[in-house]
């Protein structure tokens, strides 16, 4: 049972760290809560489904699963990623010497407008995607792992390294430290910041598509409002690690995913929803800078 | 600092040609969800509008250099200004002698939102402070009322006041830790604090009867004269609505006030110049609170009947839209912001699916466009 939910709760909270990562950088360049996020994810799973039905419509899936996937998967990435581009450039870029709380407004604006878009376009009943691996897996020590639940695990981890490197090794990498240091600064010593902003949004929202496209799988079943929740609780997982921190949404995401899981089998499955929002009240307060990250102080 | 060079697009085939590549892009985001004639109906609709927007603003700068300019509180001087409230009074009061019971209806609704709105405004446009779960006061209001109605026998005038001092005591308990924090993460702490009290209220069966909600609820009475009629029960909104006019414009110009948006504009210089910014804070949340539960009982007495469904997340939103388009602190900007959203959907009832698709750009636009709301002085602005 506690072996079992410790998987769930892996599984879970890789998804929630892959979101979380989005919110995290975006808030360590432009110092944003990105609310529309949340959204992306949600159209991630939308564009999984609408691309994978066309596959299989037009019969590829039968001629051959993996490349059907793989190319839904890139299609999906590419969407997502062009609406978080599209996205900054409408809602965010005009307010970016505005007032804190505009962009934030702003963003609750682009959030509204993205479900209820979704919810006119697709319809507000469920979306379902096909089964394909069924419960497929793998038994350990009483407990049963599918191999749904792996590939989500290391596809994460995978995707979490690659990021680490990008960031720390390439050139990009070093210019979106150095604005997210220091804009005025990096723009000085020569760098794009309207292009590092734009490669920040496309990298977040593809990796929201990913985590999307993994949950519509996982879960089999799709709505226009899971991109709020999902959001909400990546965002406090991006927090609980200390916002601006890579390593930080990744271990945020995953002790999330682990209290939720936990929380629902042991305390109370219908409050599920309230663990993230109590734990989030908990780390501002006690610790606002989140467990890896530096408290911050406001500069006069 | 670093503003974007943006070259505009002078010539007319530069406008032509920008709007389209605009619209293409944007068709192609669209296409996936609806399919290809659906795109190429947005195609052409996204570029009339573009197309039209853009040559409108190239070829009449005028107008865009007057929009941010043209300050609506400044059209009317002193006296006018007398006499336009004092004309909406007179029409306020005498209303329910000339329409129907339909719009009575909409205006009881309007006046149970310009409360909550005026509340809000305590705390947004006042002192600053972005509140996102506002509706959890609201709701603590309501079902304070609801509960001490039907679980102890109270009537109107003991249930409303015992609510107000529940609702307001909540506020200070809830702003004690909040307020710890700034800007975004204070929205993002009261947003989970919205959340948390309603899956509470939705949860917790014994007390609340959970998604079902109470009902049963009897209407108000004054001195066993109860207020059967709808137009009855509007003269007490109406009444209601003055006395919180009239309290917050006075709050509004008291030391107190001072001290809030003193805070709202510099909080180190404020408390440099020896206000204490945590307490007045505190008295900003409370009081806002206070507001809203003053509303959630209005609304249960009206509805008779209350469940967790009223006080979603999209409340708090619609709530924060009708403080920020009618203008930050503007008290007469906020009474006609709530107006505006309560009416303007009821008079759009047949696309009312696209109400919140319209808030949500709605809200985007006015950020861009006019970030003071729609009567909102220069000098207040949305801070961190």
């Amino acid at each position: 049972m506690f072996l079992q939910q410790l998987i769930n709760g892996l599984t879970l909270g890789s998804v929630y760290a892959l979101i979380a990562l989005g919110y995290s950088m975006v808030y360590g360049i432009l110092e944003l809560i990105n609310f529309a996020h949340g959204e992306i994810y949600m159209l991630g799973a939308y564009f999984g489904i609408i691309f994978f039905g066309l596959f299989t419509a037009i019969g590829l899936t039968a001629f051959s699963l993996p490349l059907a996937l793989a190319l839904t998967f890139v299609l999906s990435i590419m969407f997502c990623a062009s609406y978080g581009f599209t996205i900054e450039k409408i809602a965010y870029k005009p307010l970016r010497n505005a007032p804190r709380l505009s962009p934030l407004i702003s963003a609750i604006g682009v959030s509204i407008f993205l479900q209820n878009f979704v919810m006119l376009t697709q319809g507000a009943t469920d979306k379902v995607f096909p089964p394909l691996f069924g419960t497929a897996g793998f038994r350990f020590l009483s407990v049963q792992m599918t191999y749904l639940q792996l590939s989500i695990i290391v596809v994460s981890v995978i995707l979490m390294v690659c990021l680490r490197f990008f960031v720390r090794k390439t050139r990009m990498g070093k210019a979106m430290r150095a604005v997210a240091q220091d804009k005025v600064m990096a723009s000085l010593v020569g760098i794009n910041i309207d292009t590092v902003i734009s490669v920040t949004f496309l990298i977040g929202s593809g990796l929201a598509a990913i985590a999307g496209l993994m949950v519509a799988m996982y879960y089999g079943l799709v709505n226009y409002f899971i991109g709020y929740v999902a959001g909400i609780k990546a965002f406090t997982a991006a927090v609980l690690g200390g916002i601006g921190s890579i390593r930080g949404a990744m271990l945020g995401g995953i002790l999330l995913g682990l209290v939720e899981s936990l929380g629902g089998s042991y305390i109370s499955s219908e409050y599920k929803d309230a663990y993230a929002f109590i734990l989030l009240i908990i780390v501002l307060l006690v610790k606002p800078g989140g467990l890896f990250g530096k408290a911050e102080l406001e500069k006069v | 600092m670093f503003v974007s060079q943006k070259t505009p697009a002078r010539t007319s085939q530069g406008v032509l040609l920008k709007s389209l590549v605009a619209a293409l892009w944007l068709s192609f985001l669209f296409l996936p969800l609806k399919g290809i004639s659906a795109a190429v109906v947005f195609f052409f609709a996204v570029a009339l509008v573009l197309v039209f927007s853009r040559s409108l603003v190239n070829y009449h700068k005028t107008i865009t250099e007057m929009l941010p300019s043209v300050r609506f509180s400044g059209l009317f001087s002193m006296g006018r200004m007398r006499i336009l409230i004092l004309l909406s009074f007179l029409f306020a009061a005498t209303a329910p002698l000339f329409v129907g019971d339909y719009f009575i209806d909409v205006a009881i609704l309007a006046g149970i939102y310009i409360i909550l709105a005026l509340g809000l405004n305590v705390v947004i446009g006042f002192a600053g402070l972005l509140n996102l779960g506002f509706a959890a006061f609201y709701a603590i209001g309501a079902y304070a009322y609801a509960l001490l109605h039907t679980k102890m026998g109270f009537g109107f005038w003991t249930a409303m006041p015992a609510s107000l001092v529940l609702t307001t005591l909540a506020g200070f308990l809830l702003a004690v830790p909040a307020l710890r924090l700034r800007g975004d993460y204070l929205a993002i702490v009261t947003l989970g604090f919205g959340e948390i009290t309603r899956l509470i209220l939705n949860n917790w069966d014994n007390l609340t009867q959970g998604p079902n909600g109470i009902s049963g609820i009897a209407r108000p009475e004054i001195i066993s004269f109860p207020l059967n009629t709808l137009a009855s029960y509007y003269y007490l909104v109406l009444c209601c609505v003055i006395f919180t006019i009239f309290i917050v414009r006075r709050v509004h110009t008291s030391r107190i006030g001072r001290a809030w948006i003193a805070i709202r504009e510099d909080e180190i210089a404020s408390s440099v110049m020896g206000i204490h910014a945590t307490a007045y804070k505190l008295y900003a949340f409370a009081f806002g609170a206070f507001w809203a539960s003053l509303a959630g009982s209005l609304f249960t007495a009206k509805m008779q009947f209350v469940s967790p469904e009223s006080f979603t997340f999209m409340e708090s939103v619609l709530i924060v839209c009708m403080v920020i388009l009618g203008g930050l602190g503007s008290i007469a900007g906020v009474v006609i912001g709530a107006l505006i959203l309560v009416i303007l959907p009821e008079m759009l009832r047949e696309v009312q699916l696209y109400r919140m698709l319209a808030l949500g750009a709605g809200l985007v636009l006015l950020m861009i466009f006019r970030p003071q709301g729609l009567f909102g002085g220069k000098g207040v602005s949305l801070r961190g």
